[in-house]
């Protein structure tokens, strides 16, 4: 029973996880080495992988201060209406990655909004770069609020209470006291929040209008290679998220273990009161 | 701001509520609540009927139908799949089980683009799993398979991560309880296993399925998207967006996000059922 369960188990996986992944870095290198290095080196190549990391470099920290107040407030402090909150920061997971595009062209696009007050100031917000920050922060959002949010609410507010208690300032209890309690839970949650953000593709697909060199970023320049049958070319730029994908696996795992330490030592610390 | 002190209530010694809160509601109210807004405001320009015409015009319900059906069907492949997985790895321990364990969550990882684009270069007929398929008559890559297949990658990881935590807290002196009893194998599954997973089961589930729903980048490399074939509802939206038709897009997307609204209600409830079920 046990092997057949554990074999079933790993057939399933194979056709749904192992042989993708295998088969990308295979693709990848088909064609040869060269083929592979002036892929991931031409022009625009090169100028997506800067335009994905100016979208993770803006989305990233700002998600992460928005996550450290929503966390801030929610954990330590009692009001009215906080589960309707939660829910609302939650909200961007539940809608598709093509609507959270949509919403911002409906805001800043031509037909937008502010359309016409932007085309008349001469500043472009769909098919350009901040378009693309926009997208990328709506599809992040929650990733560091929510590692963070149940981590603090099991931490309680005692430790911050004593250190205002014997005189630390709120800016010094949330830098010694709090950050050091959450930190890791804190690194977990950027790192979830960068691969996304590296790797969006339907939302940032919305608002780019795919302008080869200037507002394409890495997955959008796969699309574009595979759609004109460069095939090795789009499996060796898809090849360097790839492992992007399994950086952030293995730092996932590593950074798991210690968020599951501070959790549990703040579950230890609630129950021995 | 004397309003959140009276409206919200808060008795703390900490300070910072103030700028927390109002940092929190300003940043949630530019980037997600106004602009979601936006979506359903537009859709006033169109008439009630233009309304219900667009949206119940027989491509797209034929997109709705595809969509559904095979999130459906994605979502309940990972339940029991999923569910099995997590058996195995909390229950078996077998060489290299910590290296599968840590790549259940590839999909969560993998940009959808390079998922899409691998899975058709898998599934297609030339393709390392599509060659030994196709001559059963089972063509996946460009058909609605294809769909279902992508959808299926991309929902894997949250049943399993759903029902690991459960299992890996449920002792197995339960099941021995039961086999002590007379329990069979299948009674021991249906009767002790499963009710005690049920919850965390139907939220990985419910996950899973709002996951597909709403999916784009890795269905469209492989579904072919012929209209009332293999279009998903997203991509769609995407085609009226194309050509200018915005009220058309945004009344599509309304319907659907009314639809994951629902969805984000019920995996709410699910998740406050598990959490009593779990305390007892």
């Amino acid at each position: 029973m046990r092997w057949l369960l554990t074999s079933v188990a790993l057939i399933f996986l194979s056709f749904f996880l192992f042989l993708p992944l295998v088969s990308v870095f295979f693709e990848a290198f088909k064609k040869g080495v060269d083929v592979y290095f002036a892929a991931i080196t031409e022009p625009d190549a090169i100028s997506a992988v800067k335009l994905t990391l100016v979208a993770a470099v803006i989305a990233v920290p700002l998600n992460l201060v928005f996550g450290v107040a929503a966390a801030w407030a929610i954990a330590k402090f009692d009001f009215r209406g906080k589960s309707i909150l939660l829910t609302l920061i939650d909200l961007p997971f539940s809608v598709s990655p093509v609507i959270a595009g949509l919403i911002y062209v409906l805001v800043f696009g031509l037909q937008g909004w502010f359309g016409e007050w932007l085309s008349a100031h001469d500043l472009k917000v769909i098919f350009a770069v901040p378009g693309i920050v926009l997208a990328t922060i709506f599809v992040t959002f929650p990733f560091v609020a929510r590692e963070l949010i149940p981590l603090m609410q099991a931490q309680g507010q005692e430790q911050e209470e004593a250190a205002r208690v014997l005189g630390a300032s709120g800016f010094q209890t949330f830098w010694k006291v709090t950050l050091p309690n959450v930190k890791w839970a804190l690194l977990y949650g950027v790192i979830l929040c960068n691969a996304r953000a590296m790797g969006e593709f339907g939302a940032v697909s919305v608002v780019s209008g795919h302008i080869r060199g200037q507002t394409n970023t890495l997955p959008l320049h796969i699309e574009i290679l595979y759609n004109e049958y460069q095939m090795a070319a789009a499996f060796a730029v898809a090849s360097l998220l790839a492992s992007l994908a399994l950086v952030t696996l293995v730092l996932k795992y590593t950074v798991e273990r210690q968020v599951q330490r501070e959790l549990a030592q703040a579950k230890d610390a609630g129950a021995s009161q | 701001m004397i309003f959140s002190k009276t409206l919200l209530r808060q008795r703390s010694v900490l300070p910072g509520f103030d700028m927390a809160m109002g940092l929190t509601l300003t940043y949630l109210c530019l980037l997600v609540l106004i602009p979601l807004g936006a979506a359903f405001l537009r859709t006033t320009a169109l008439t009630w009927p233009a309304f219900v015409a667009v949206v119940t015009s027989p491509r797209v319900v034929a997109s709705y139908e595809l969509t559904f059906g095979a999130s459906l069907l994605a979502a309940i492949v990972n339940a029991v799949f999923g569910l099995l997985v997590a058996w195995v790895l909390v229950r078996y321990d077998f060489f290299g089980r910590r290296l599968v364990d840590a790549l259940v969550d590839l999909p969560f990882a993998l940009p959808t683009a390079v998922a899409g684009i691998t899975l058709t270069g898998l599934y297609a007929s030339n393709g390392w799993i599509g060659r030994y398929l196709e001559p059963l008559g089972l063509k996946v890559a460009f058909t609605p398979v294809g769909v279902f297949v992508a959808m299926t990658f991309i929902g894997l990881p949250f049943v399993v991560r759903t029902v690991q935590p459960i299992l890996e807290d449920m002792a197995s002196e339960l099941e021995e309880a039961a086999a002590t009893l007379g329990a069979s194998r299948l009674q021991t599954f249906t009767r002790v296993i499963l009710p005690i997973l049920s919850p965390a089961l139907l939220t990985g589930f419910a996950l899973a399925f709002a996951r597909a729903l709403g999916e784009y980048g890795s269905i469209i490399f492989i579904a072919g998207n012929m209209p009332m074939v293999s279009e998903i509802t997203p991509l769609l939206i995407i085609t009226k967006l194309e050509q200018y038709d915005y009220a058309g897009a945004t009344a599509i997307a309304v319907v659907m996000l009314v639809m994951s609204f629902v969805l984000l209600l019920a995996i709410n409830a699910l998740q406050a059922w598990a959490r009593k079920r779990q305390g007892k």
